[in-house]
């Protein structure tokens, strides 16, 4: 007997392929649908990235870049608990971010905003989830900042996370927003997640995080796939 | 309990720097490029492809990861993983080209496969799919995945063996639309 579809990937979570408010994926998303198939070897299995594989700056984006000096901004930490859909730890595992320094502008060579870059800042880290399956980094709070899709359109501050979790099946790229954010109700790239599932992207402010006299704690939580496949297995 | 999995986003147009940095001549690390076979790696095969959206135009800021098992259909090997990550962001062509070997059968009446995750701007969920080889055309008539594809399609899953004078070349473009237009797995 074959894996039932508990712990596919959960459509009622995930935004659709085709969402015409976000322009762009009118030309790359797939026209026809995704075919089933069981999960074999190919789909349980995947790279381990563990503790060997992050240096000692790499979670700490407020030291990383720097080359002369303090990056500017607000210095914040972001942690949270990285769990499997039984709420299981996925322990060990590798999560990358990548973020817009504090004016909004991101150290790529395609980004055109008008807004300074920071010499100290480069944006990008990653660290590795601890036996609780927690993972923390420090950084600078993200600005936001223009894009094309529509007449004035704003992304909201977010942080673009990835995780790849025990298998090829768990991989996940997301962004992480912040609490109270106005622009949220205006991002087609939010809007795009079903209404019952956004909260999930959204952080929240913890005094009991924040590190007195130095900097803001925000948690962001994150459920990787996996886990309720057990019971149903043979 | 039971919790919900964290919706997906996507990879934005700025993925550079955070995930294929020395790629693309960031200063910071990352942890896996499309070098999973070195040159003195017996059996080295190239795989080169692009990434066409629904113009037929090549697409520079995709980033394509691909999972593998050894030449003796082994997962998890040592040194590379098994595991590529490539921009099209860096070759004049929008190509991704990786350097590894052919994998072998993992079995289950599976033909030798890798399996192909995609992102990129305009997707809003990765996608997933399967790179097959032209030369190994009686094991994919065996092969239970292929079998679920339609018999019309499933050319779009198999990478086109070409011998050059450098080694052997795998050719596979990803049509995310159109005719031609590559099979995606959900599972």
């Amino acid at each position: 007997m074959t894996l039932r579809t508990a712990s596919g990937r959960d459509w009622a979570s995930h935004p659709p392929l085709n969402y015409p408010p976000y322009r762009s994926t009118a030309l790359r998303a797939p026209t026809k649908p995704l075919i089933p198939i069981a999960r074999s070897l190919s789909e349980t299995t995947g790279p381990i990235y563990g503790d060997e594989s992050v240096g000692p700056l790499d979670n700490d984006l407020t030291r990383n870049g720097r080359r002369n000096g303090e990056p500017l901004g607000e210095r914040i930490i972001v942690t949270g608990r990285v769990v499997d859909e039984l709420g299981r730890p996925i322990r060990h595992s590798l999560v990358e971010v990548w973020q817009a320094n504090a004016a909004g502008r991101y150290v790529h060579k395609v980004d055109q905003h008008d807004a300074p870059l920071d010499p100290n800042f480069l944006g990008g880290g990653r660290c590795v989830t601890d036996e609780d399956g927690i993972y923390r980094f420090y950084t600078i709070k993200p600005g936001a900042y223009p894009w094309g899709n529509h007449p004035n359109a704003w992304r909201p501050n977010h942080i673009h996370f990835s995780l790849l979790g025990p298998s090829i099946a768990s991989r996940l790229v997301t962004q992480m927003y912040f609490p109270g954010d106005p622009l949220l109700t205006l991002d087609p790239i939010y809007l795009g997640v079903p209404a019952e599932a956004r909260e999930r992207l959204v952080s929240t402010f913890s005094i009991d995080v924040t590190e007195p006299g130095f900097a803001l704690g925000y948690v962001f939580d994150i459920v990787l796939r996996g886990g309720r496949e057990t019971p149903f297995e043979r | 309990m039971v919790t919900k999995q964290t919706p997906s986003q996507t990879v934005g147009p700025y993925f550079a720097y955070g995930l294929t940095a020395q790629q693309y001549h960031y200063p910071n690390g990352q942890i896996a490029d499309g070098t999973l076979a070195d040159d003195k790696m017996p059996g080295r095969v190239r795989i080169i492809g692009r990434v066409l959206d629904g113009d037929g135009q090549p697409i520079p800021d995709a980033m394509v990861e691909i999972w593998q098992a050894d030449s003796d259909g082994r997962y998890g090997w040592a040194g590379a993983r098994g595991f590529g990550r490539q921009g099209t962001g860096t070759d004049a062509e929008s190509r991704f080209i990786f350097d590894t070997v052919k994998p072998g059968s993992i079995g289950g009446g599976q033909a030798p496969h890798l399996t192909v995750i995609l992102f990129m701007r305009g997707l809003l969920t990765h996608l997933y799919t399967r790179i097959y080889f032209s030369d190994d055309a009686e094991a994919n008539r065996a092969d239970p995945v292929l079998a679920a594809v339609p018999a019309d399609r499933r050319h779009s899953l198999v990478a086109r063996r070409e011998e050059t004078a450098n080694g052997i070349v795998y050719h596979f473009d990803i049509h995310m639309q159109g005719e031609g237009e590559t099979v995606f797995f959900d599972f």
